[in-house]
């Protein structure tokens, strides 16, 4: 007897692929019959849940499923026509036509079907779908899709369509069960669903309320973590910015209104790489990062012919300096202007940079924008090694410190003047080529960044380009913890009026210099 | 406390971990005049910047007569009636030598009574006094930019005198005058001594000698040897500071 | 004063002759402008109604560019900002002019003006109140500038912020300020501003009559300013601001409160900054928050430059010129005055650090 068992359960399983396979073809047959026999048809093809069925009913609804006169369905692609079932090359036949009735019918059935079409992407919409409509008949449809699912990201949004689902069920149980669900979910479509279950289960109104409060948890996380992002991101632009200015101000004492200028000057670099490498199809998607040197050494052999020209007579007397600066930055300006025109010029993101990026916890972020923090981090690293480990770098400290010593050691200063100076520029110019990505390129680029450069490098510190790095990113931050409730002038304003009060407070900001060195 | 006593107890001053002061206590009595010496660093002028409100001390006791310096700024300290004598002489360039000793005059030091001000003829004859005193008289109209050194050493101390101060303090008063000239201010010094007190901060021993009062050395910001300078000169400790180990 | 205290700028008297009768030659010829414009077009003396109309904007640009003077040539405070107190003034009497169109706006609103309608404002802002009267208006124009400066100098001047420091911190003031009115739901207009006027004391401002009026006023505004600066600066005030201005810390150490000083002289100057665009918008009509932008602020600071700061003469010598030449060289080649601007400061630090007045003085320094 428990033999007979075993053998019987053994053909059974055997039996069981051969079994939905003779059910699929059967029902599908019934697709040829009048549309009482169709709907009926596509509703039991959409609730049996077998892949082969999309794409017959796919073609039903676009008018491509013909029958011969003995029935057998026939399938049209792209002009050519075959054996629905068999897939073997056939004669044309006459087409199915098919009623509204059917057609609804047939959204409903592919709506399902799509839980279990091979494409991931297809698959997450029909979960999305089905999260939406959401209907207790649904639930054995995804118990089952979900058995079979694979893909992370797609068994999330099943689960997630699930509980929708089983929130709407007759089941307490059930209902229950979907609210634990939505509960770890971190989405404001689940927590709006609750809510509204809360009004039709005031039995339930508890572990709703429970799981409401731990998706707005989730949820002011996820808004924290964007806004930090947000905030690192616009400290990244200002670090850029500032980085240059630190060097120049903070290190030389030579206040350069003209920074932002030559960071101005490095995004035009990257609008003429861009077009000189226009013509040249294999170059295109190499223009950004040609121009990162290429804006580097424009900028600098501006900055030492500033420096060297004009800046130079000026040592000692910073007013002056600013003044003189600020006029050759309107020369350039106006340069620019009549050599460019006013307007914006565009500048292409490769596609590399181009898109979001998902992180876990629902987070996305802007591919560019993570570019720009990164190629800021790297900038910054490499004017610290440059300072700190090259002989450049020590000849520009041993300047800095003592000029008269460091003129008897053999040090060129007025060479080291020029270099330190170039470097300077040309991290602004630098700074340029990614503001191009996420500004507009035109002539008065840098005088928006002028204040804020300086505001960065008093805030942080002058002379400290750790103090321009952490007074980058916390002036970023705050500028977008601000906005929200400020909107975006009032938060700049409320920054502003922040950076002068706090100078009040530490008037050599966060990283001071001490002692005695500081009193000159 | 009496009046016009400058008295510092246990003042330290530490930048960066460096201790610029160490723990010093000071009294100096009202008119008397003091010297004191010490090698570079040994926080002489720290001194000078911590009585006059430059620095503040980390810890410490700074009181002049009862008021409590370390909570005063340098203009109100001034107004006390402390005066103080840079080491580099610094007047007012673009102003003649008579515009400078009357910037200094004791007078009502708030805008609005500068605006309002006329030189009384009382005050003019100070003036033309002091001028005759440190040997300017036939520059007084010119600008302080075209003096030299020398006379801005001059012009500085007279300057000093204009504000009627309590306590002077004199950093280096002598440093590129002639030896005549370091004479004819040892002999000023000692003058202005007696109505007030006066430190004074020299390196120049022949000129700490010419003045002839009580000595104190400083060295790696403490007291380190006090009293004549023929007991300070013969103290083994401060032969050791100044000729090394 | 005694014989011995000769002014500070110190010029030979035939020079200093000179120029005062330069000084005076020019308030003459301003004085007369108005009625050798009311001479027939072709007589040779006539003077057109827009060289009235110019000399009378420059009139107020050279207050500013007093008051520039005051706090930079003479007590050492660059400040980048103080296009920001003119505007200040400016908005002052502009929010009077617009109480006065009353219900001859686009809207016919009794009491608001249009722009207010135009946001669907039922109500006066409570700033708004009181500027229907003139003598309000007036004492707003010159109290809302110095007590700006005066919070901003004593936060600055109390931690010693001075220097390139200071200046870029009013450069940020005069930014903020620009960004603040830009914004329509600050109550000024967003970036139209103000305009449209119809009267002011009870003149219709585009009369021939009108406009004399107002030229007269800044004449007489202007000449006053000079008196009080030139008071100003021989007191005994006068010179402790120029030994702030070289050597702050040594008069901190004479016992003056150099906080007090400083803020005294920048609130001064900040209320006449404020005086001059009071002036200034009735004549030209209009007030937007264009006039907050650091560039007009730093192109005031290149007048008193260029005439030589230090020297009140030289102030308003820089005011003019600059300003006669930009308008001679806009009307021709506007793509050309950047350039000169530009160069103007290069060239004026360089190798003019005294300005024009210094050119004068050449040969007598030493």
């Amino acid at each position: 007897m428990r033999v007979l068992c075993l053998v019987m359960a053994l053909f059974l399983l055997l039996a069981a692929p051969l079994r939905a396979q003779d059910r699929f073809e059967t029902l599908a047959a019934g697709l040829s019959g009048g549309f009482g026999a169709q709907v009926e048809t596509v509703e039991r093809l959409g609730a049996l849940g077998d892949a082969r069925a999309l794409p017959l009913l796919q073609a039903l609804g676009e008018g491509r499923l013909q029958k011969r006169a003995d029935g057998t369905l026939l399938l049209e692609q792209d002009g050519t026509v075959v054996e629905a079932v068999a897939g073997t090359p056939a004669a044309p036949g006459e087409t199915v036509r098919i009623n509204n009735r059917v057609r609804a019918a047939l959204r409903g059935a592919l709506g399902r079907l799509q839980l279990v079409a091979p494409q991931e992407g297809a698959r997450l919409q029909a979960a999305d779908g089905l999260f939406r409509s959401r209907s207790a008949d649904n639930i054995p449809l995804l118990e089952q899709a979900l058995a079979r699912e694979a893909a992370p990201l797609v068994r999330a949004r099943m689960e997630l369509a699930l509980a929708a689902s089983r929130l709407v069920a007759a089941d307490e149980a059930a209902r229950r069960q979907g609210i634990e669900i939505l509960s770890g979910s971190g989405s404001a479509e689940a927590r709006s669903l609750l809510l509204e279950a809360r009004a039709a289960n005031p039995a339930l109104a508890a572990p709703i309320d429970a799981a409401i409060a731990a998706i707005d948890a989730r949820l002011q996380i996820r808004q924290a973590a964007e806004t930090v992002f947000q905030g690192l991101s616009l400290g990244s632009i200002l670090l850029l910015a500032a980085l240059g200015l630190a060097i120049t101000f903070g290190v030389m004492g030579i206040i350069n209104m003209a920074h932002g200028e030559m960071v101005m000057l490095g995004a035009y670099t990257t609008v003429m790489v861009q077009e000189g490498f226009r013509g040249v199809p294999w170059l295109a998607p190499w223009s950004l990062p040609v121009s990162v040197p290429a804006a580097f050494l424009v900028t600098a052999a501006v900055g030492v012919a500033l420096e060297r020209g004009l800046i130079r007579h000026l040592y000692g007397r910073p007013l002056e300096t600013l003044l003189m600066t600020f006029g050759v930055g309107m020369i350039l300006q106006q340069a620019v202007r009549l050599l460019f025109g006013a307007q914006n010029r565009e500048v292409v993101s490769p596609a590399w940079m181009q898109g979001t990026l998902a992180l876990p916890g629902d987070i996305t972020v802007t591919q560019n924008r993570l570019w720009i923090i990164l190629f800021a981090l790297v900038v910054l690293g490499l004017a610290v090694a440059a300072i700190r480990f090259t002989r450049f770098g020590l000849e520009m400290r041993a300047v800095v410190q003592n000029r008269r010593i460091a003129a008897t050691m053999g040090i060129r200063t007025g060479r080291v003047d020029a270099m330190t100076f170039a470097f300077g520029s040309g991290i602004a110019g630098m700074a340029g080529v990614a503001l191009s990505q996420v500004d507009n390129v035109s002539p008065n680029l840098g005088t928006g960044y002028i204040i804020d450069s300086f505001m960065v490098v008093v805030f942080g510190g002058v002379g400290s380009l750790a103090g321009t790095m952490i007074g980058a990113f916390t002036l970023g931050i705050v500028n977008k913890l601000l906005e929200p409730w400020a909107g975006a002038v009032l938060a700049k304003i409320a920054v502003l009026v922040g950076i002068m009060l706090f100078i009040q407070r530490r008037p050599k900001g966060l990283f001071a210099l001490k002692g005695r060195a500081a009193e000159q | 406390m009496k009046a016009g006593t400058l008295y510092l107890d246990g003042v330290s001053v530490v930048f960066d971990g460096f201790r610029a002061l160490n723990s010093l206590s000071l009294v100096i009595e009202p008119g008397e005049l003091r010297a004191i010496i010490g090698p570079n660093g040994a926080g002489k002028t720290t001194m000078m910047d911590i009585i006059t409100g430059k620095t503040r001390p980390t810890a410490g006791t700074v009181q002049f007569g009862d008021h409590d310096l370390t909570r005063m700024d340098e203009a109100a300290i001034a107004e006390l009636g402390i005066g103080r004598k840079f080491q580099k002489p610094t007047v007012f360039d673009a102003l003649t030598v008579f515009e400078n000793l009357e910037l200094a005059l004791k007078a009502p030091r708030d805008p609005w009574s500068c605006l309002r001000w006329v030189l009384p003829p009382a005050a003019r004859r100070r003036i033309e006094a002091t001028l005759a005193e440190i040997g300017l008289a036939d520059r007084a109209g010119a600008r302080a930019a075209i003096l030299s050194h020398g006379q801005r050493q001059w012009l500085e101390i007279g300057m000093l005198l204009m504000q009627e101060p309590q306590l002077l303090l004199v950093d280096e008063p002598v440093a590129g005058m002639t030896d005549q000239e370091t004479e004819h201010t040892a002999a000023l010094l000692r003058r202005i001594a007696g109505q007030r007190s006066v430190v004074v901060v020299e390196h120049d021993l022949e000129f700490v000698r010419a003045l002839g009062e009580k000595v104190t050395v400083l060295c790696e910001g403490a007291v380190l040897s006090e009293g004549s300078i023929d007991r300070v000169q013969n103290d083994p400790r401060v032969i050791e500071v100044y000729l090394g180990r | 004063m005694s014989a011995t205290t000769a002014e500070t700028p110190r010029l030979r008297p035939t020079r200093a002759l000179i120029l005062r009768g330069l000084l005076l030659a020019g308030l003459l010829i301003l004085a007369l402008l108005p009625l050798l414009n009311r001479l027939p077009p072709d007589h040779a003396l006539h003077a057109s109604d827009f060289i009235v109309s110019v000399s009378g904007k420059w009139m107020c640009y050279a207050m500013l560019a007093l008051a520039i003077d005051l706090a930079w040539g003479y007590a050492g405070i660059l400040s980048l900002g103080h296009g920001a107190f003119f505007a200040l003034g400016g908005y002052a009497i502009g929010m009077h002019l617009m109480r006065l169109i009353g219900p001859r706006g686009v809207y016919g609103h009794p009491v608001l003006p249009d722009f207010m309608v135009f946001l669907g404002w039922t109500e006066l802002p409570w700033y708004w109140w009181g500027f229907q009267f003139f003598p309000f208006a007036l004492l707003m124009a010159l109290a809302v500038p110095g007590l700006l400066a005066g919070l901003l100098g004593w936060l600055a001047f109390r931690s010693r912020i001075t220097g390139v420091y200071l200046s870029i911190i009013t450069q940020a003031m005069t930014y903020a300020l620009m960004l603040a009115f830009f914004r329509n739901d600050m109550g000024f207009g967003g970036n139209n501003g103000f305009t449209d006027f119809k009267e002011l004391l009870g003149m219709k401002l585009n009369t021939a009559g009108a406009r004399a009026a107002l030229f007269y006023a800044a004449l007489l505004s202007l000449s006053g300013a000079v008196l009080l600066c030139r008071h100003l600066t021989r007191s005994k005030l006068g010179r402790v601001l120029v030994a702030v201005r070289d050597a702050e810390s040594r008069v901190r150490f004479l016992g003056y409160s150099t906080v007090s000083v400083k803020l005294s002289v920048f609130v001064l100057s900040a209320m006449l900054a404020g005086l001059g665009g009071a002036l200034y918008v009735p004549l030209v009509g209009i007030i937007n928050p264009g006039e907050f932008s650091p560039g007009n602020s730093i192109e005031a600071v290149i007048w008193v430059a260029v005439g030589g700061r230090g020297t009140l003469v030289g102030a308003l010598l820089g005011a003019f010129s600059v300003n006669a030449v930009k308008t001679w060289l806009t009307s021709f080649a506007p793509d050309l005055w950047l350039f000169a601007l530009g160069g103007l400061f290069v060239a004026v630090t360089l190798f003019l650090p005294r300005g024009l007045i210094g050119l004068m003085r050449k040969g007598e320094e030493r």
